[in-house]
């Protein structure tokens, strides 16, 4: 299809200290609803310690993509290979434990429970030892978390529950952790605060794949980003490259 | 014609009779509730299942002489695999994606579930003489029968057991998880299929220790589910549909209307003050019974 409407740099994105061993690789994914395709052949890929963006307009496909890969949607076609080993069509259970977590797209934290049993639910698929150790990092990550963990998960304000829906991820130690959305329906200080803990959480070893109608501050913190339109990537690149294209440059950052 | 007197002095023991009745019928709703909350489903074979556990547990006693009480290490975890088997292998493969297909699956099993029994043990009223039935217990000046008051305190012990299941471990973490939210489940590598069948399982097991604690109080037929899954309807309605609490509290209250309506309406009529009840409630909070869907 239009996958060759711009190519891919090479694996060098002049990132230094990045190392190369590539965590994610998905070739050629297709997937969709019923009888509706929604991804068409998109392909990427995530190396270790790298945060990628991956920008796109409402309806290109991205969270598709995301719940593909995250085992929630059944691929059609395509490969996802996992630190080198094949995961196409796991069951999200094992995605989870082989260390891809998602933070979803409008947190889907769970109302009804208290913080501390969404943290706790989100090492489901670790052993009750690392959880203690897991909770009190991310208590100390997110100490206003520690001040509410009695407190029902529904009645947190939007940015604490997106607090809780990356602790909560955390919790089942990610080694690439995805976010979808997460500056969605915030204020803008606290999505200063979102990007300044996702720089940290990068620098502290975690890979991130970053999902965002927010531009211009994913590609600031972002060491390369993939653009969707209608279900394919359309272009890969570090900010510089897409800065240079003017179509890009345009319909995502209006400028 | 009624004498104030008498039912005074009266009024004690049918509380405590009713209170011993509520317990049972908490616990019956507590798994009616417990299905409903997760999955989202109305299990009308609810009563018909509970009937296919009272006939277990009178088999199991005039074939093999166990008694009831023993027979919950029977009972609880057969029914509570049957409940697995029920929802993985058959409920769920005919739903389809639609809730309604669900209501009608669990409807015809309840229809099957009963001519089998018909045909199996004929449409007799059946009961079962133990050492203890007909033994009395004085509780506070009420005197109540001995299988009564033990089924009372086992239906309360097992709702204490599901409390602390639902809260403190990781099965209930994530079944009340499912029940809210279940796209987050699956995020956080929950299996939400199997929590489903669990619920299933779970609120089967329920049928099975009410079953063991009701049959030496009480009698079974092939019919003896539907006043029991009626009873345990308005339960749930009447401590709000999914919650805990609600059907604990609700049970016991219905058991207590139920049985000063007896008093007071002669014993045929006692139910009347529940269904009074429930119309009540339906009439204050419309939403109630389909609240959530409509």
């Amino acid at each position: 299809m239009n996958s060759n409407a711009t190519t891919a740099p090479g694996p060098s994105t002049g990132m230094s200290g990045a190392p190369e061993e590539t965590l994610l690789a998905v070739q050629d994914l297709c997937s969709g609803y019923g009888p509706v395709e929604v991804l068409r052949e998109a392909s990427l890929s995530v190396r270790r310690g790298e945060i990628i963006a991956l920008l796109g307009s409402n309806g290109a496909g991205k969270s598709t993509f995301i719940n593909t890969v995250c085992g929630l949607v059944q691929p059609r076609r395509g490969a996802i290979a996992w630190m080198g080993r094949d995961i196409t069509g796991s069951a999200s259970p094992e995605i989870v434990a082989a260390g891809l977590i998602q933070v979803p797209e409008g947190r889907r934290v769970f109302p009804n429970l208290s913080v501390l049993d969404n943290l706790i639910l989100g090492s489901y698929r670790r052993g009750r030892g690392a959880r203690t150790a897991n909770l009190e990092r991310v208590l100390e990550t997110f100490p206003r978390l520690r001040e509410r963990s009695r407190q029902s998960a529904g009645t947190l304000s939007g940015g604490e529950q997106q607090m809780l829906a990356i602790g909560r991820a955390l919790m089942g130690e990610p080694v690439l952790l995805i976010l979808d959305e997460p500056s969605l329906g915030l204020a803008p200080v606290i999505v200063e605060e979102m990007f300044g803990l996702i720089a940290r959480l990068n620098q502290s070893g975690l890979s991130i794949l970053l999902v965002e109608q927010n531009v211009a501050q994913s590609l600031e913190l972002a060491h390369r980003a993939y653009v969707m339109e209608n279900g394919a990537v359309v272009f890969s690149g570090n900010r510089t490259e897409l800065l240079a294209s003017d179509r890009l440059r345009r319909a995502y950052l209006g400028a | 014609m009624i004498d104030g007197a008498l039912i005074g002095a009266a009024l004690w023991p049918a509380l405590v009779n009713g209170l011993t009745m509520g317990a049972i019928y908490a616990l019956i709703a507590l798994g009616l509730t417990l299905i409903y909350g997760v999955l989202h489903i109305i299990n009308f074979a609810h009563g018909s299942l509970l009937m296919v556990a009272l006939y277990a547990v009178l088999v199991l006693f005039e074939r093999l002489g166990l008694d009831p009480y023993a027979a919950l290490v029977v009972l609880v975890p057969g029914m509570f695999a049957l409940g697995y088997a029920l929802q993985r292998f058959v409920i769920n493969p005919a739903r389809h994606g639609r809730d309604e297909n669900t209501l009608l699956v669990t409807l015809g099993l309840s229809i099957v579930i009963e001519n089998l029994a018909s045909h199996f043990f004929k449409t007799d009223t059946r009961q079962i003489e133990t050492a203890y039935t007909f033994m009395m217990v004085d509780v506070a000046g009420a005197t109540i029968a001995m299988p009564r008051l033990l089924a009372c305190v086992g239906a309360l012990v097992s709702c204490l057991v599901l409390a602390v299941l639902m809260r403190y471990t990781d099965l209930g973490r994530a079944i009340r998880a499912v029940a809210r939210e279940a796209q987050g489940a699956r995020v956080v590598g929950i299996d939400v299929e199997h929590v489903f069948a669990m619920s299933f399982a779970i609120g089967l097991a329920c049928l099975g220790a009410a079953a063991c604690f009701l049959l030496p109080a009480y009698y079974v037929s092939p019919q003896v589910g539907h006043g029991f899954v009626l009873v345990a309807f308005t339960v749930v309605v009447l401590g709000g549909m999914g919650s805990f609490t609600g059907s604990l509290v609700g049970g016991l209250l219905v058991g207590v209307i139920e049985s000063l309506g007896g008093l007071l309406l002669g014993e045929s009529l006692g139910q009347i003050g529940v269904f009074v009840v429930f119309i009540a409630i339906l009439l204050l909070r419309p939403s109630g019974l389909f609240g959530h869907k409509a």
